[in-house]
């Protein structure tokens, strides 16, 4: 699994931010644009291309791009 | 005159209850009120062990349990077969799984619909025809205020419930010349393991909760009380209802 990639897909829920603003270390619960329904995005995004199911309660705990990655890669 | 204890137009004893979704949640706490206030029930789930559990949990004698996945249409037709002749169906099993539409899954779309809306149609046809429900029965199914108001990320959901809710306008137009009544009933969040551990955070869950005019989501008891309400012949002259349970929260938007 690749940890560029998933940044990609993280930043495709996004509408305003820009792309380049993406990184694995971003802390996106502090994104202006952060909201519950790009959270819900982003866990229907894992679903759909990593076939994972993670939990609003991850997305929550999470702080980075990152750490979010890494709980998906020990469910795939 | 005299106060009479026993008088009790709410109760119902006497009648043979089926309540789907019963090993969990509101179901099984449907079950074990209606069989506080007399009725015979007869629950039914897929998993065993929770329906065991609400079994051991009903008061009085001649319940019986039975295990059916209502999607398949053997163990559906297996499931009427074995019931007996009913006073009150309640139509309650169902499922829910939050999807922006952009990321809906044609095969949660099935599912969802499958459960929520085709079980229940199909669970009433077969009632009918094999002749299981009683004159002057009542028929409840448990819709949503989703299929009322629209919350994030429900939307299959949410229209899964309104078919429903449609759904039991016919049913109680054309069975009134039976005498049966048909129902909808639509809570608000309910804790049950259904709201759980699922795309809301439990933070989420409870910010969410304190913007319900009363304060806090329902318990499942709250919402059989209703259902028995609709069952019992105290609601003789109410078909083709669809009624809010959500602590005042459908107020607000
Ligand atoms: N909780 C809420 O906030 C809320 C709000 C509005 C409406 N509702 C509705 O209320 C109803 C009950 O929900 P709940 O909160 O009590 O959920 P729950 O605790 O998850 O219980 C769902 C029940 O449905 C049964 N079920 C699901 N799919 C089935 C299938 N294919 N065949 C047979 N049984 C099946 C489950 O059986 P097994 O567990 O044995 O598989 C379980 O008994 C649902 O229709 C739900 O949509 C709930």
């Amino acid at each position: 699994m690749d940890l560029q990639e998933f940044v990609a897909h993280f930043a495709e829920q996004f509408e305003e931010t820009d792309a380049s603003v993406f990184t694995p270390q971003t802390k996106y619960h502090e994104l202006e644009e952060w909201s519950s329904l790009i959270g819900l995005s982003i866990i229907a995004m894992v679903d759909e291309e990593y076939d994972v199911a993670i939990k609003g309660n991850d997305v929550k705990s999470s702080v980075t791009i990152e750490d979010l990655f890494n709980i998906v890669k020990e469910r795939a | 005159m005299e106060y009479n204890p026993t008088y009790n137009p709410f109760s119902l004893k006497g009648k043979t209850i089926l309540v789907t979704g019963a090993s969990s949640g509101i179901g099984r706490a449907t079950a074990i009120e209606c069989s506080k206030l007399g009725a015979i029930v007869i629950i039914t789930g897929r998993n065993s062990e929770r329906l065991q559990q609400t079994y051991d949990s009903l008061y009085g004698l001649g319940h019986l349990q039975i295990i059916a996945d209502l999607n398949n249409l053997e163990d559906l037709t297996s499931l009427v077969n074995q019931v007996p002749i009913l006073d009150g169906v309640v139509n309650n099993a169902g499922i829910a799984k939050t999807q922006p539409i952009s990321f809906i899954k044609e095969e949660d779309l099935q599912k969802i619909f499958a459960t929520n809306t085709f079980t229940p149609i199909l669970l009433v046809k077969q009632l009918l025809r094999k002749k299981k429900i009683n004159k002057n029965a009542s028929l409840v199914f448990t819709s949503s205020v989703s299929a009322i108001k629209s919350d994030l990320g429900n939307s299959v959901y949410g229209a899964s419930k309104a078919a429903l809710q449609s759904y039991v306008r016919y049913c109680a137009r054309e069975l009134a010349p039976k005498s049966i009544r048909a129902n909808s009933i639509h809570p608000g969040m309910v804790n049950t393991p259904l709201i759980t551990g699922g795309a809301h955070s439990d933070d989420d869950l409870q910010t969410d909760a304190q913007k319900y005019p009363l304060g806090r989501y329902g318990r499942p008891e709250e919402i059989a009380w209703s259902i028995i309400y609709l069952l019992s012949d105290a609601s003789a002259w109410i078909t083709g209802h669809s009624l809010i349970i959500d602590g005042g929260i459908s107020t607000l938007i």
